[in-house]
């Protein structure tokens, strides 16, 4: 077996479960419910089939990760993107990085802005605005957060509104959750293996 | 549809109705209630699984306290029954129950530091006799706690600047 990945990178990895996930075929009707599987649906990943060992959260959680992660108006798609890999990076989350900093290359069509928060973390020199975003998402995500009155002043000195920092804490804070499940329940291993 | 003030978030993130980040929030009713069903889900499922919901609570109270949340960690509290207070306090180890530590040492760990939680972490839980579908209700109470008391910290941040 390869061994997982250790560094940040845009290739999304494969993510092999430390734990069995629920067999597909032997999954019962509120498990099936909670994965939202149609009858034929084949393509359900490792990730969810583990998840899927306690259907009552599930069943909450897509709804609420796609409702922060792609509800219209507030923040922007990419500014969205930029909390969760912010959190992804202070968890070491390799594989929430790699899907989240990809997609920000993605809508972006810029790959700087990931490269340098891959390198240099909560210091990477980005514009003004990406950097109070970057400041206040790297903050919060500490244990305890970190996060104080300043870093918010930043983040409306440098435009944001109240609307688009409620979807950078929702974002960010999503992260948490999402961290504490992908990274300790499996490991990310390159593609090619 | 929940009254979005009167859920455990927004209840201890300090913010009422006539608050000035009442319509930000209400844009984001959504969010809001689904976290109040995941709260549900994570803390008192029925059946209940491996874990009680008092200890549920517990360990809820005592990751609160980790974060210094303390609005949370009082709601939390109020949920735990009198045999299990000793795990809501974050100085408790388990003391000489094996299963107990195991999920303690856990908790704690993902808690404050995801990032050096590895394989062996998960084999230690295997080892403790935990299945894995308590390993995964495990995973997703720390994980949800850990959104929740960020999200609120964040409000409170809000309001202060509102």
């Amino acid at each position: 077996m390869s061994e997982p990945i250790k560094e940040f990178t845009t290739a999304i990895p494969f993510w092999s479960p430390r734990v069995t996930p629920v067999e597909l075929d032997q999954a019962s009707e509120e498990q099936l419910d909670a994965m939202k599987v149609t009858p034929s649906d084949t393509g359900v990943s490792e990730y969810v089939l583990v998840l899927a060992h306690d259907p009552k959260t599930l069943k909450e959680r897509t709804p609420l990760f796609n409702g922060i992660m792609y509800s219209r108006g507030g923040l922007s798609r990419p500014e969205t993107e930029l909390g969760a890999v912010a959190a992804s990076v202070v968890n070491r989350c390799i594989y929430c990085a790699a899907v989240h900093a990809s997609r920000y290359n993605e809508l972006t069509d810029d790959e700087s802005v990931m490269e340098a928060v891959f390198s240099r973390g909560a210091d990477a020199e980005l514009d003004p605005r990406q950097s109070a975003i970057l400041n206040f998402a790297t903050k919060l995500s500490k244990c305890p957060s970190e996060a104080d009155k300043a870093d918010m002043d930043l983040l409306k000195e440098n435009g944001l509104e109240m609307d688009e920092i409620l979807d950078l804490v929702l974002s960010t804070s999503l992260f948490g959750w999402a961290n504490r499940l992908m990274h300790v329940l499996g490991d990310p291993l390159p593609r090619e293996a | 549809m929940e009254d979005i003030f009167d859920t455990v978030l927004v209840r201890a993130a300090g913010i009422s109705a006539g608050h000035p980040l009442a319509g930000v929030l209400s844009g984001r009713s959504n969010i809001i209630e689904l976290t109040e069903k995941s709260h549900a889900a994570a803390l008192k499922p029925e059946p209940s699984g491996g874990l009680t919901h008092s200890q549920r609570a517990a360990l809820a109270c005592r990751m609160a306290r980790l974060n210094q949340e303390v609005e949370l960690a009082y709601h939390y509290e109020s949920m735990v029954e009198t045999v299990d207070v000793s795990i809501a306090d974050p100085r408790f180890d388990g003391a000489d129950n094996p299963r107990l530590k195991t999920i303690i040492r856990h908790t704690d760990l993902v808690t404050r530091s995801p990032k050096d939680a590895g394989e062996d972490d998960i084999r230690a839980l295997e080892s403790a006799g935990i299945p894995v579908e308590d390993i995964v209700r495990l995973s997703e109470l720390i994980a949800f706690v850990n959104y929740q008391v960020r999200v609120a910290a964040g409000l409170r941040l809000m309001a202060a600047v509102s």
